[in-house]
């Protein structure tokens, strides 16, 4: 346990200071989040969920924490331009694991202020947290996985801040909401954040989170996102990783979908460094659907692992998952995927696939698709492959004066292009096909158009 | 334009080609005939430069060009054409982009900017046309889901649109019926000019009454057994390859 006695140590010390510098509600389950955390410790590679991600070591290096609340000197708003045109989102910023205030007044423009007077509630998780404690305290930590996940105690042990989304019943946030962490620093620095994303009844909303790194440092982030989706509610949510070598990235996704309702979750890893993405749906009300889609990009040494869970928990719901990887160089990808039909979960239709290319000898994909039936009436299927390029294809593209190099991308972007076509949002959709394109040319270090990552 | 000489290959160290020789100069329209398994496939893809084929002895010169030394993209920049006996479905490349980047290759090889965009299209338009290939087709994946007649048109197609000083048509008639087959070789004959040249690979004469060859050559365990004009096709339809064998001693 060396690994965890020094944080185990900073949370001896500074408890009381993580505890004054963040909300009560978050604060009411930290000390048993921190307990949990103690006996667990960090997931090891003896851990089936964990078997070839090795997360634990992840945390040797001597991360600081701004447990104070210290504010990083920049303005994210003035620097961050995204030119790609047609994005047009109620943009947000977690610098490092802080909700970053405009000094401007980001919630003063027209737009959110007429969100607001709907009654919808978005910003610091923090502040709203203080402001509504009845409201978030309904809602923190009942879906999030604390007791069973040793990454996730140390999330609820440590996390003092994050987005806060409230749609009341039957509003519509036509505009996808952006928020985009940012990592910076000058020094190794570890962030945990939480958000926390409630839609009620006939609620509608897209969300879109975005991975930076901005600086050379050591980074890791361990955020966990919990998602109430009411009934006939409708919520999509994408997440798009470019990160970087230095980065050590885990997010878990929880969603709770009632009656009715309807989620679309995309998470798109297009660099990164060690990437580690749980995701848990749970359908919980009937004629709910969800579909779950992927992909991940991979070269250098990079390791991208998606362990997904979908648990069919009442009948007549369905669901849908895609997942796929372009793997080159040494890169690693693993894929999980379990889908739970309960035992009166009658009528289920669900669905999974997993394809990968391996596009180089070195590059390894580990695949685990599981399905656990236990109900008698339901149709259900897997599938993951596993291969490498066509050779067939390639020499037929070659033939008609195509390089070997330009067929390749062709191909590979091809692999791909079912997962960007499952955005809704015809302009990030565009986007993605013009990062990816530029990703398998090799011309994206960074977001298109992002002047963060320019500097 | 086209000289080879005593070209042998062969493919998991098995021999196909055991001495092939041929001539084809600009115009001209040669048909290779022959039965199965005597290597007729082989010579398109060791023409085509196919990784799975290797070359073991023999030269093949294209206007002078050592072809065997080229990559298969340079060969079809130099204006070298295979339309494939089994095209093949390429899921989620559009046709579009698929010849947007081989004509715009080609174009960057003879030092010539990328094609505009609305050029493009028209001329995917005029191409398109000459084959009776469905608008519908052209914003679909390559190949996917075409049936074998629109696979084949989709060939004599990207053929027309790459404009080829060498077109080898490797079996373009398996496969079609005869309104399909008659439309191929429309397409094909459209194409004919003084400069450049075919080669007709088929088992059966059936598509030579469209395209008429100059020559026809009998391919036989890996050799050309017999050259004549084009009454040899008509001859081995009625009297079959064992007449070949026949003549050979065997």
């Amino acid at each position: 346990m060396e690994i965890e006695q020094s944080y185990i140590k900073i949370y001896k010390d500074f408890g009381q200071l993580i505890k004054d510098n963040s909300a009560e509600v978050m604060n009411r389950e930290r000390d048993k989040a921190f307990a949990r955390f103690e006996e667990l410790g960090f997931p090891t590679t003896k851990l089936e969920d964990y078997k070839h991600t090795d997360i634990r070591s992840r945390y040797a290096i001597d991360f600081g924490m701004n447990i104070r609340r210290v504010e990083f000197p920049i303005n994210p708003y003035s620097v961050f331009k995204c030119d790609v045109p047609g994005i047009n989102s109620h943009l947000f910023f977690i610098v490092n694991d802080s909700f970053y205030h405009d000094p401007q007044g980001d919630t003063t423009n027209k737009e959110i202020e007429d969100l607001i007077s709907q009654g919808v509630l978005i910003g610091s998780l923090k502040e709203h947290a203080e402001k509504q404690p009845d409201l978030v305290a309904k809602y923190y930590g009942k879906a999030a996985n604390v007791q069973n996940d040793g990454s996730v105690a140390f999330n609820a042990a440590f996390a003092q801040d994050g987005f806060f989304l409230y749609v009341p019943k039957n509003v519509v946030i036509e505009k996808p909401i952006q928020l985009i962490n940012v990592m910076r620093a000058t020094t190794d620095t570890m962030a945990n954040s939480r958000n926390l994303i409630v839609l009620e009844e006939g609620a509608k909303a897209k969300f879109l989170v975005c991975a930076h790194t901005m600086d050379a440092c050591n980074f890791l982030s361990n955020r966990v996102t919990e998602v109430f989706v009411g009934k006939n509610a409708s919520y999509e949510h994408y997440k798009l990783e470019n990160t970087s070598y230095n980065m050590t990235n885990i997010g878990s996704l929880y969603v709770e979908q009632s009656e009715g309702s309807n989620v679309l979750v995309n998470e798109m890893t297009l660099h990164n460094g060690f990437t580690r993405n749980n995701i848990c749906i749970n359908l919980n009300g009937e004629h709910a659907e969800a579909l779950l889609c992927g992909m991940a990009i991979g070269d250098k040494e990079e390791l991208i692992d998606n362990t997904t869970a979908i648990n069919h928990n009442v009948s007549h719901c369905h669901s849908k998952e895609l997942y796929k990887y372009v793997l080159n160089d040494k890169a690693t990808g693993v894929f999980a995927g379990r889908i739970l039909v309960k035992q009166d979960a009658q009528k289920t239709e669900a669905y999974q696939s997993n394809k990968n290319l391996c596009a180089t000898k070195d590059a390894h994909v580990y695949s685990k698709p599981q399905l656990e039936i236990y109900a008698d009436d339901v149709k259900c299927s897997h599938g993951a492959t596993t291969g490498q390029i066509d050779d067939n294809a390639l020499f037929y593209m070659r033939s008609r004066g195509i390089s070997e190099r330009e067929a390749r991308m062709l191909l590979m972007l091809a692999f791909t292009n079912d997962v960007i076509e499952n955005i809704s949002v015809e302009a990030l959709k565009n986007r993605i096909h013009l990062l990816v394109e530029k990703r398998f040319r090799g011309e994206l270090s960074k977001c298109a158009g992002c002047i963060i990552c320019k500097e | 334009m086209l000289e080879i000489k005593n070209l042998h290959a062969s493919i998991n160290g098995k021999e196909i080609l055991k001495g092939i020789n041929l001539t084809v100069k600009p115009g001209e329209i040669h048909a290779i005939m022959g039965p199965n398994g005597s290597g007729k496939s082989t010579l398109s893809s060791v023409l085509t430069g196919n990784p799975a084929f290797q070359v073991t002895e023999g030269e093949v010169h294209f206007y002078g060009k050592n072809l065997l030394e080229l990559s298969p993209e340079d060969r079809s920049r130099e204006g070298v054409f295979l339309s494939f006996q089994y095209p093949v479905e390429i899921p989620g490349v559009s046709m579009v982009n698929f010849m947007r980047t081989a004509v715009n290759e080609h174009r960057k090889y003879k030092g010539l900017d990328p094609m505009s965009a609305s050029d493009f299209l028209k001329l995917m338009r005029e191409k398109k046309d000459l084959v009776e290939l469905d608008n519908k087709l052209a914003n679909r994946s390559v190949n996917e889901g075409f049936s074998g007649g629109e696979k084949k048109r989709n060939e004599i197609f990207q053929m027309a649109m790459l404009e080829p000083r060498l077109s080898i048509l490797d079996e373009t008639d398996s496969g079609l019926d005869i309104d399909a087959l008659r439309i191929v070789a429309n397409g094909v004959n459209k194409l004919k000019s003084k400069d450049n040249a075919s080669i007709v690979i088929t088992h059966y004469q059936r598509l030579l009454d469209y395209i008429v060859p100059d020559f026809v050559h009998v391919l036989y365990k890996g050799r050309i057994v017999k050259s004549a004009g084009k009454e040899l096709a008509l001859e081995l339809e009625e009297k079959g390859y064992d007449w070949i064998k026949k003549e050979l001693g065997e």
